[in-house]
């Protein structure tokens, strides 16, 4: 199967690990939350405000601020924008991210 | 493609002026074109916060404008309140100072005595309202009759609700007159639209489309920028301001002004604003300008230094020398019709407004006297971005 990786003839350091909600997900030196987690197969990380409904990436470039996600403990943050170090702690966010 | 169209009213304009202006034209039994070179909501409107006000006005024309556009809002909100957001949710203004407390308490006196309710809090009172302001301020006054609705919902769902006929990306090139100088439509970059009248509800570019129709209106365009935070659980109740903003609104400095005003919203971010600069149409993101609302906003509420703001936007408020909205017939070319110019206020006055028009269309009695906010009420007045 043809990867990003291959169409950009990109060759990352080796993969690092991070955590959503406590599990192991692997990411790649540069890769944003965003990226890792459709890496990982996950979609949706925040619900709504209002009716909770499920969000993730909606325009993938800062603009819309859908896909807001707590990281090392601070929420509302896009996760198409915000790069992936070691150890990283995502968690997935409800209603404003500060526990109401 | 060219396609003629004809009605009664062409609406140049599809901010909430011209929503409203289309609304209450088209509950007259007026069929109504509304045209916009962008989408709807494009210009100050999506740029706004969504206030309607009547703390912030001295009384005159504009605060009596105000207390009837609260009314229509107040009525408006039975059938469309919960699409637009409305929320009564009242404002609280802030004094600093003994001082300053002291003449906020003349100001809201005089406001009483033209109609609005304004209640005088103590210092104890001001955290039962607002329990996360900063602690030792001296007092305020609440202002029950301030409400907000989200303002592009407002203008869509006044368009939507109107029945009028919505025609957006059509850049208005034209204002058509009959060989006796009345008004005979609009010409459009999609074809003519004919219509004995045409309301102009171009906001900050009211005075472009008035120059089209071969007459001065000086609107000119006063920035401001809106910082946005993160959302939050509701923190800030009301729509909360330092004392000073009222002296900033009134204010005809072209420097840079910039008072507290916090709000929180229906959808969660709190909205700090407020900024006033004549810069012309400079759409540049300016450090400085957010960075004082920041601090002022900080002041105010010492719990936003841990949050986070996500964003900020900038508007241009449609500005003229007296600080009133133009109003009404112009005189100069009988079918054109003006109602634009409302500064910071266009949300608010959007429902006065219109009705009004209405009422003169309709040739009503209007419920205000629109003596002051006649188009014609500058004669030759030079131009200030020169100056």
């Amino acid at each position: 199967m043809r990867t990003p990786l291959d169409l950009a003839e990109a060759h990352p350091d080796p993969a690092f690990t991070v955590t959503l909600d406590g599990r192991e997900i692997e990411a790649l030196p540069g890769q944003t939350v965003a990226a890792a987690l459709w890496s990982a197969g996950v979609t949706s990380w925040r619900t709504t405000r209002g009716e909770g409904r499920p969000r993730g990436v909606f325009c993938g470039i800062g603009v819309c601020y859908d896909c807001l996600v707590t990281v090392n403990d601070r929420p509302n943050q896009r996760a198409c924008l915000v790069p992936l170090h070691p150890g990283d702690a995502i968690r997935t966010q409800e209603g404003t991210g500060h526990d109401d | 493609m060219s396609k003629r169209l004809t009605c009664d009213v062409v609406v140049v304009g599809a901010g909430v002026v011209g929503a409203a202006c289309a609304f209450y034209a088209a509950r007259a039994g007026l069929d109504v074109v509304v045209v916009d070179r962008g989408p709807v909501s494009g210009g100050t409107t999506g740029a706004g916060e969504g206030n309607l006000l009547v703390s912030d006005k001295e009384p005159g024309p504009e605060l009596d404008l105000a207390l009837l556009s609260g009314r229509l809002w107040a009525q408006l909100a039975e059938e469309i309140g919960e699409f637009v957001e409305y929320e009564a949710k009242g404002g609280l203004v802030v004094a600093s100072t003994p001082g300053g407390l002291t003449a906020l308490g003349r100001f809201a006196e005089d406001q009483r005595a033209a109609g609005v309710v304004a209640e005088p809090v103590d210092g104890d009172s001001l955290y039962d309202l607002e329990p996360h302001l900063a602690p030792g301020l001296p007092g305020g006054v609440y202002y029950p009759q301030d409400c907000q609705v989200m303002p592009a919902l407002a203008a869509a769902h006044l368009l939507r609700v109107s029945g009028a006929r919505l025609l957006t990306g059509r850049t208005v090139t034209d204002v058509l007159l009959k060989r006796d100088g009345t008004v005979d439509g609009v010409r459009t970059s999609l074809g003519d639209i004919l219509a004995p009248t045409v309301i102009n509800a171009a906001g900050t570019w009211g005075g472009e489309l008035a120059a089209l129709a071969g007459v001065a209106l000086p609107v000119l365009p006063r920035r401001g920028f809106v910082l946005v935070t993160e959302p939050l659980p509701r923190l800030v109740r009301h729509k909360v301001y330092a004392a000073d903003y009222v002296a900033d609104v009134a204010s005809d400095s072209a420097a840079l002004q910039t008072s507290p005003v916090v709000e929180g919203t229906a959808a969660g971010p709190v909205l700090i604003g407020a900024s006033r600069e004549r810069v012309g149409f400079d759409r540049t993101f300016s450090l400085p300008v957010v960075r004082a609302l920041a601090a002022g906003a900080t002041k105010l509420f010492p719990f936003l230094s841990d949050v986070r703001a996500m964003r900020s936007y900038l508007g241009f408020r449609p500005y003229l020398p007296d600080h009133l909205p133009a109003i009404g017939p112009d005189p100069r070319v009988p079918g054109l019709v003006h109602a634009c110019g409302h500064e910071g206020a266009g949300i608010g006055l959007a429902t006065g407004t219109g009705h009004l028009i209405a009422q003169l269309l309709g040739g009503k009695t209007p419920d205000l006297d629109p003596a002051p906010f006649r188009p014609d009420r500058f004669p030759d007045f030079p131009d200030e971005e020169g100056a």
